[in-house]
């Protein structure tokens, strides 16, 4: 019988992969790129080349054609790295994804590749100024004129906005709540942006509102039907959440790496504090919440790979579930580093200010809660 | 073309420590890489196999686990592995190491074709004796260039390669006839990185293993322990200097730094003072 919970030789390969390219490329400058808010776009090039721009992306577009399971391996071991490249990774394969699953052949053809090869950077565009959990609320408008759509409207919190050359944004086509937003690939010199964003963390991705004005756009850059954008949305978004909580994953476990070896130098009291019963305590709950987020995230990836019908409610619980516990694991680690946890040069503090977000992006805490209680009351029998 | 690269598989030594009482190497839990010498001559193999078409078979001798090493190769871009391992080989020093190899590379040569170049790292890091490569040269007949900087070209039309060699006070320019034993100098490429379906291939690759017969080796006192007359008489560490390192505050130009760095040294030994003013004077 095949040990259910075990990485066969493929996943390991890959992890191995993602793990190399983490240690000796992202997390020497981690903290630089933070304190300098670099956007590393060379690094990420560089992953591309690897196969990381188009992870579960069909091969003929240039993708690495892997499941979503294999993707939360890849974010779990680039985020022990660094969880926000590793986080701006997972938004751009999103939009790479989007444009594979939902765009015609000639948009596969003419923006896959590119993605692929990260040649071109996509940012992925829901949130507005006074529409984010509630998404359905979107305002800005897309209006057919003849061959084209004029779009106007303002996106909020857009990662990597102003550098990424491709966008795809949800705008609304018609009144019908939901069911009137429509998804839309614009490229850069089509848009205009606001000021990077002074943020608690991810300084390593520039945030930026993006906005249309009277921006014209052909036909051909919708992406599916007319009011098929919510479900675009929604769908990409299953993945997301996935790799979002791979990338608290891979910070809470680099965080943890730094506390167990912190606590075999420092000394207390005549002591390593290693050896105090309370603190080691501490470790196991730790290293007990990883490994039970770990094991729920690969179940959750695990049901979205066979599009089981739990799959959304999965993805929801998970990101919770996984967010919350390893934003804890990175806070705890902090606090057993002491006064040093609280000092830039450790490398623990930017993991706490960069998983903050985590539960509070690609859908927020609260919304997960409700995506769980709603599958759970709608298939009460 | 073919191109075989001679890899080994040792202990990471940026992680190795020695036992502070018996002296010996302490392996356990020490993590194994490939020896970063042998990396060079692969990402080479490489470069001209892309460049002039064929394959790059690597082969090392080892413990089962030595599967891992060749599996990172594979990785990296070769197209094959062998993997020769047996009992027999365990203990060889560097004469049965080149005899059990030289033997693998002939039956590499008779089961998958001819072998133009074999690439050898220019030494291990465990071992260090810069020996196996010529080892090999000489027992296959092979044309042996070391420390080699460059492969300038490599001509499967007139069968020679030409490539720069450092040495002392220069460097040669030298081309030879194939086939040929070389071994690279550090540095003198970038080795690339496997590519996700790279990594999924390596994963999947069956490893071609040979045992000694299997090898063609029919008199195994040539191998291992009893093939290996070099002995290891002690493995030690150096004692560690009692003396503390001492810091000297960096100037505000290199040349206040350097000033400052001999005002030291004078000051803690000033027989080199003496001794660099009488030179000084001998002028």
């Amino acid at each position: 019988m095949p040990h259910l919970f075990a990485l066969n030789d493929d996943h390991r390969a890959i992890t191995d992969m993602a793990q190399t390219f983490a240690r000796e490329k992202i997390a020497p400058h981690a903290l630089d790129w933070d304190e300098r808010k670099h956007f590393p776009v060379d690094v990420l090039r560089e992953a591309a080349a690897l196969g990381m721009g188009g992870i579960y992306t069909r091969e003929d577009i240039g993708g690495s054609g892997l499941s979503r399971l294999d993707a939360t391996l890849i974010f779990e071991a680039l985020a022990r790295g660094c969880p926000t490249v590793a986080a701006y990774l997972s938004i751009h394969n999103m939009c790479a994804w989007m444009i594979d699953r939902f765009g015609d052949a000639a948009q596969r053809e003419k923006w896959g590749p590119a993605l692929c090869s990260m040649d071109r950077l996509a940012s992925y565009c829901l949130t507005e100024p006074a529409a984010g959990s509630d998404a359905a609320a979107i305002k800005m408008k897309a209006r057919r004129d003849g061959d084209f759509y004029v779009l106007d409207g303002v996106k909020q919190f857009i990662s990597g906005a102003g550098v990424s050359d491709l966008y795809v944004i949800m705008a609304r086509t018609s009144d019908e709540g939901a069911r009137g937003l429509t998804a839309f690939v614009v490229e850069k010199d089509r848009l205009s942006f606001g000021a990077n964003e002074k943020k608690m963390g991810w300084n390593a991705q520039p945030t930026r509102q993006v906005i249309c004005e009277d921006c014209r756009i052909p036909v051909a850059n919708r992406l599916g039907e007319e009011g098929q954008g919510f479900r675009i949305a929604m769908a990409g978004l299953d993945g997301g959440r996935l790799n979002i909580a791979a990338c608290s994953l891979g910070g809470a476990a680099a965080a943890l790496d730094k506390a167990v070896a912190y606590m075999g130098e420092r000394q207390a009291f005549g002591k390593k504090l290693d050896t105090f019963q309370a603190l080691q305590f501490r470790l196991a709950d730790m290293a007990i919440d990883l490994e039970a987020s770990r094991t729920f995230l690969w179940r959750a990836a695990s049901a979205l790979d066979a599009k089981t019908p739990d799959a959304t409610a999965l993805c929801a619980m998970a990101k919770k579930f996984v967010t919350d516990a390893c934003f804890s694991v990175a806070n705890d680690a902090l606090q057993l580093h002491g006064g040093y946890g609280y000092l830039a040069d450790y490398g623990i503090e930017k993991i706490v200010r960069d998983l903050r977000v985590h539960q509070i992006l690609e859908g927020s805490n609260e919304i997960m809660r409700l995506i769980v209680a709603r599958h759970l009351i709608e298939s009460r029998s | 073309m073919h191109f075989v690269v001679c890899i080994k598989q040792v202990p990471d030594s940026a992680q190795i420590r020695v036992h502070p009482v018996t002296n010996t190497i302490m392996r356990q839990g020490v993590p194994t890489i490939i020896n970063p010498y042998d990396l060079f001559s692969l990402e080479e193999a490489l470069r001209w196999r892309d460049k002039v078409g064929g394959e790059v078979t690597v082969l090392t001798m080892g413990p089962p686990m030595a599967a891992d090493s060749l599996r990172k190769a594979l990785t990296i871009g070769a197209d094959r592995a062998v993997l020769l391992t047996d009992r027999f080989f365990a203990g060889s020093d560097t004469l049965a190491t080149s005899f059990a190899l030289s033997a693998a590379l002939q039956k590499i040569s008779d089961t998958f074709g001819k072998i133009d170049i074999v690439f050898c790292g220019k030494q291990t890091i465990d071992g260090d004796t810069a020996q196996v490569g010529p080892g090999i040269a000489k027992r296959l007949n092979l044309e042996q260039i070391t420390y080699v900087s460059a492969v300038n070209e490599v001509n499967g039309d007139n069968g020679t390669v030409t490539l720069e060699r450092r040495s002392e006070g220069g460097v040669q320019v030298l081309k030879t006839n194939l086939p040929a034993m070389i071994t690279m100098l550090e540095g003198s490429n970038t080795v690339r990185r496997g590519r996700i379906d790279d990594a999924l291939r390596a994963a999947r690759a069956q490893i071609v293993t040979w045992s000694a017969k299997d090898a063609g080796i029919e008199d195994v006192t040539k191998c291992g322990l009893r093939g290996s007359p070099t002995v290891v008489k002690k493995v030690f560490a150096p004692t560690p200097r009692a003396e503390k390192a001492a810091l000297v505050e960096l100037g505000e130009t290199p040349r206040d730094s350097a000033e400052a760095l001999i005002e030291a040294i004078f000051a803690k030994t000033p027989k080199i003072e003496d001794d660099l003013v009488k030179l000084a004077s001998g002028f």
